[in-house]
């Protein structure tokens, strides 16, 4: 199990309090889907996104990052217990909505230029390296149940 | 992975947006990598890899001009970049997944200095051109 030491984790709550989660939810899921076009896969349904302006734009994508976003602060609060919490999302991700994990991976890096942009000269070397370390966590912890 | 028209105004455009930067930008994508991806380091024992150090400054000026070279003939990236494939494969012999851990130190970095800039269009033809020109740095690797 990944262990968070003391300066890490205060590197990642300082920063936490100050992030919109729709606003940065909803940047982070858009230029997934932008970057990354294929991730488009996973929403079929979820109406316009046949362009950047579009998919930036689009509200379902813009609530669909917050939750994925309100997730993420689950993980900020529960960084020492990881597999317990991400468990039943595990199963989700596994077994109704059939995503390769690799995906999370694609999604947490997106999060870490995401915040590096809104944070400027706050988001240093120190809390880059601890946030990388959380979302490769989460990423792990999401893939555990997969089957 | 193609470059279109778009995505290659898009570099075009960064670079000269990134002006004289480009050696502190390039030192500082380093310094992120080795904090952030320990193993990285394991490529550079003989340096001082320490938050300002010299060789590290050095080094992302290096990398920053290699950068900006392939920047400009972004239409024969394969020919601009030869001696540095044939460096990374025969000399070097870096681990390709190496490549992905500084591109997004390098994403990170830009976005981190030019947040206006770096819309999600420009992100993703910057994604593009650093995965382009890994490509070519490992593909003479076998």
């Amino acid at each position: 199990m990944v262990h968070f030491t003391a300066d890490e984790k205060a590197a990642i709550t300082s920063i936490w309090d100050k992030v919109d989660l729709e606003k940065v939810g909803g940047e982070t899921l858009g230029r997934l889907l932008i970057v990354y076009p294929w991730t488009q896969r996973f929403f079929d349904k979820f109406g316009n996104l046949s362009s950047a302006t579009a998919i930036m734009g689009n509200p379902r994508i813009r609530a669909h990052g917050k939750k994925v976003l309100t997730s993420l602060g689950l993980a900020v609060q529960n960084m020492d217990n990881l597999k317990e919490t991400f468990a039943h999302l595990s199963e989700l991700h596994c077994d109704k909505l059939h995503v390769d994990p690799e995906n999370f991976k694609l999604l947490g890096n997106m999060l870490v230029i995401v915040l590096s942009s809104h944070l400027g000269k706050e988001f240093t070397v120190e809390v880059q390296a601890a946030w990388q370390k959380l979302v490769a966590a989460v990423a792990n912890a999401l893939s555990l149940k997969y089957h | 992975m193609v470059l279109s028209a778009e995505d290659k105004n898009n570099i075009r455009t960064v670079w000269s947006k990134i002006g004289g930067h480009g050696a502190e930008y390039g030192a500082e994508a380093l310094g992120r990598m080795f904090v952030t991806y320990p193993t990285t380091k394991t490529y550079f024992p003989h340096f001082d890899v320490s938050h300002g150090s010299a060789q590290v400054k050095a080094h992302g000026a290096k990398v920053a001009d290699a950068l900006a070279k392939a920047a400009s003939h972004l239409d024969d990236l394969p020919g601009t970049l030869s001696s540095l494939s044939d460096l990374h494969a025969h000399e070097l012999r870096v681990d390709p997944v190496n490549f992905k851990l500084l591109s997004q130190c390098l994403l990170v970095t830009l976005a981190n200095h030019h947040p206006a800039d770096f819309t999600p269009a420009v992100h993703a033809s910057l994604d593009k051109f650093l995965a382009s020109v890994s490509t070519v740095l490992t593909s003479k690797y076998r």
